[in-house]
């Protein structure tokens, strides 16, 4: 895809102090390569599994005709589909709170320099390198559901410390599965909100802070009204890429559950198991409905930066 | 803290004027080791169990130290997941280069010229960043079915370069943004079109944002289960398909597991280790808008 567009006239230093209108047309072409291809790849494919999703088609098969919105009435007529839609609001939430309270914690230890404080953040950090799916081997074996003798994993550590009254089943409980599947997401992505917050922390000009205790602020006035305040885009931004991540929970649920338990389904395991079976109008009704959701976080975000693009 | 961050250095530590007194800053010391501690305990539990052999099987064992430190386990993992790191390497590479190239290319222009439409050009860009595939995934198995590309490594490559380009272009446009406007108001002065103003003024200088973006897409890429499951198999797939295909086995084979999961996570954990701080730098580019 190497773009070999001549050098265009409108670049040449003769019509430079004219500026003409053109200018753009050039570089445009530069681009043009990709703007086409994420126009097919994106765009024209969420277009393309809109259309799959009002089709009749539940089989590997060619569609078998329209069906309207059949296949979304069929959908949220579906237990397993209302309950894995409660799991991932489930998970999101403990996911969020999670990583936003650690983050931010870590972060505000740090934020006055520490006695070896790159370690610290090597160390907090780190797991962010791992994939899902070889976190998902290590945390299988942690969130081992066995209590009591035959416990292993994190139970039997809480046995040992004499913290019985923890050990718990873990992903396998009906109500509260899920969340166990945040825990380790949580320590995934906590150093990751921790890095976001200390850069934000950093940002803030050390005068703003003087001020502030010469005006006699406590420490906690100095936080409410002036730190926080200082911090909230930061806190923004995380829960925008917490947030979406999380709503796309796939690789960790397959590592630790597989695809099949009921208890740990989203709509993108769910997703996969239908487009194992061959049920495409299904599956894209899913994709669609997730896509949905992730948009309904994201296009307010992207609005918004877009207006406060500054003009150049 | 946009572009610039991406250069930034580890942040230097500031003292603060001696406010904390000593009791404050042994709690602060005491939590900040606490959380070490906690972090680590997966990444112990990986090293120990994956130097076990039989004798260490009963679960009264399983938070202590092998009796016999046993490498079973490991060769067993390696044989299984050295075609699949050799495939991995053999998709990543060029998916990272290939997208990092374009995305300079789109960055320096989004940068640079307003066309029209520019922004919401650039808005429905970074919307592909963070759709979830699932929304595109039916139409997409079969869109690479009609153009014919070969399951593996062939289609994860295309793919990562194209679902990448969003995030490349994002990272790239702020950097460029920083360059001072003059640089390349003396390139056109002095007649190089864009694209020689760009292989002689721009490209010279982007190194820290490339190294940003290739561990970005190395990394990613790496990782990446999902366009994996459904564009490979554990013959032709990369090594998150052949390690959860270990670790998922009924015969629960969890020294193998563990050493497997850390093979499979060298790589990024090796970049990470020595690029660790660029990292964070391109994660905040890519994501704290200024």
């Amino acid at each position: 895809m190497t773009s070999s567009t001549p050098a265009l006239p409108a670049d040449r230093p003769a019509v430079r102090r004219r500026r003409p209108t053109r200018a753009w047309v050039g570089p445009l072409l530069l681009m043009l390569p990709t703007i086409i291809v994420l126009g097919v790849f994106v765009y024209g494919l969420i277009g393309a599994n809109l259309l799959t999703s009002f089709q009749d088609r539940h089989t590997r098969g060619p569609s078998e005709g329209w069906a309207g919105f059949e296949n979304y009435r069929l959908l949220f007529e579906d237990d397993t589909f209302l309950y894995s839609l409660r799991n991932l609001l489930y998970y999101t939430a403990a996911f969020l709170l999670g990583t936003l309270v650690l983050g931010f914690l870590w972060a505000w230890l740090l934020e006055r320099g520490a006695k070896g404080e790159s370690l610290f953040r090597a160390v907090y950090l780190f797991p962010m390198a791992v994939s899902f799916i070889a976190s998902g081997v290590v945390w299988r074996w942690l969130l081992n559901n066995a209590e009591g003798e035959r416990s292993s994993g994190l139970n039997r550590l809480f046995g040992d410390l004499g913290l019985s009254w923890l050990q718990n089943p873990w992903w396998t409980h009906e109500r509260w599965g899920i969340v166990a599947i945040a825990v380790p997401a949580i320590w995934q992505l906590s150093g990751y909100v921790m890095a976001l917050f200390l850069a934000g922390f950093r940002g803030i000009p050390e005068e703003l802070r003087e001020a502030a205790r010469i005006d006699g602020a406590s420490e906690w006035q100095l936080y409410r009204h002036v730190l926080f305040p200082q911090l909230s885009p930061v806190a923004l931004s995380a829960i925008i890429i917490i947030g979406h991540m999380s709503l796309k929970v796939f690789d960790l649920i397959m590592a630790i559950a597989g695809q099949t338990n009921y208890t740990t389904q989203v709509p993108a395991t769910q997703m996969w198991i239908e487009f194992t079976r061959g049920d495409y109008a299904k599956a894209a009704a899913i994709g669609t409905v997730l896509l949905l959701i992730v948009a309904l976080l994201i296009v307010p975000y992207l609005v918004a930066t877009y207006r406060q693009e500054p003009r150049r | 803290m946009t572009a610039d961050a991406i250069a930034a250095a580890p942040p230097t530590a500031r003292v603060a004027p001696g406010r904390s007194s000593a009791v404050a800053r042994t709690v602060r010391y005491a939590l900040l080791l606490l959380f070490l501690v906690i972090v680590l305990i997966p990444a112990y539990v990986l090293l120990v169990t994956s130097f076990k052999g039989v004798g260490d099987a009963s679960p009264s064992r399983a938070w202590q130290l092998p009796q016999e430190w046993q490498f079973d386990g490991w060769q067993r993992a390696w044989e299984l997941l050295a075609p699949a790191l050799g495939r991995t390497f053999a998709m990543v590479i060029p998916a990272a280069v290939i997208s990092a190239v374009i995305g300079s290319l789109n960055g320096f222009v989004l940068s640079r010229w307003r066309f029209p439409g520019a922004d919401i050009v650039f808005t429905l860009i970074l919307f592909g960043m963070f759709i979830p595939y699932q929304g595109v995934m039916i139409p997409l198995v079969q869109l690479m079915q009609s153009i014919g590309v070969p399951s593996g490594v062939p289609s994860l490559i295309l793919l990562h370069v194209v679902y990448g380009l969003p995030i490349t272009t994002l990272i790239f446009r702020n950097y460029y943004a920083a360059v001072p406007h003059e640089l390349i108001e003396a390139a056109r002065i002095d007649g190089a079109g864009t694209l020689r103003t760009y292989s002689s003024v721009i490209l010279p200088i982007s190194a820290p944002a490339f190294v940003v973006v290739l561990m970005w897409q190395f990394t990613s890429a790496w990782n990446d289960y999902l366009f994996a499951l459904f564009f490979s198999n554990a013959r032709n797939g990369p090594v998150t398909i052949s390690l959860n295909f270990l670790a998922s086995g009924q015969l629960q084979d969890y020294s193998a597991s563990m050493a497997g999961a850390l093979i499979a996570s060298l790589p990024t954990l090796v970049v990470y280790i020595l690029l660790g701080r660029y990292f964070v730098g391109g994660l905040m580019a890519g994501s704290v808008k200024g």
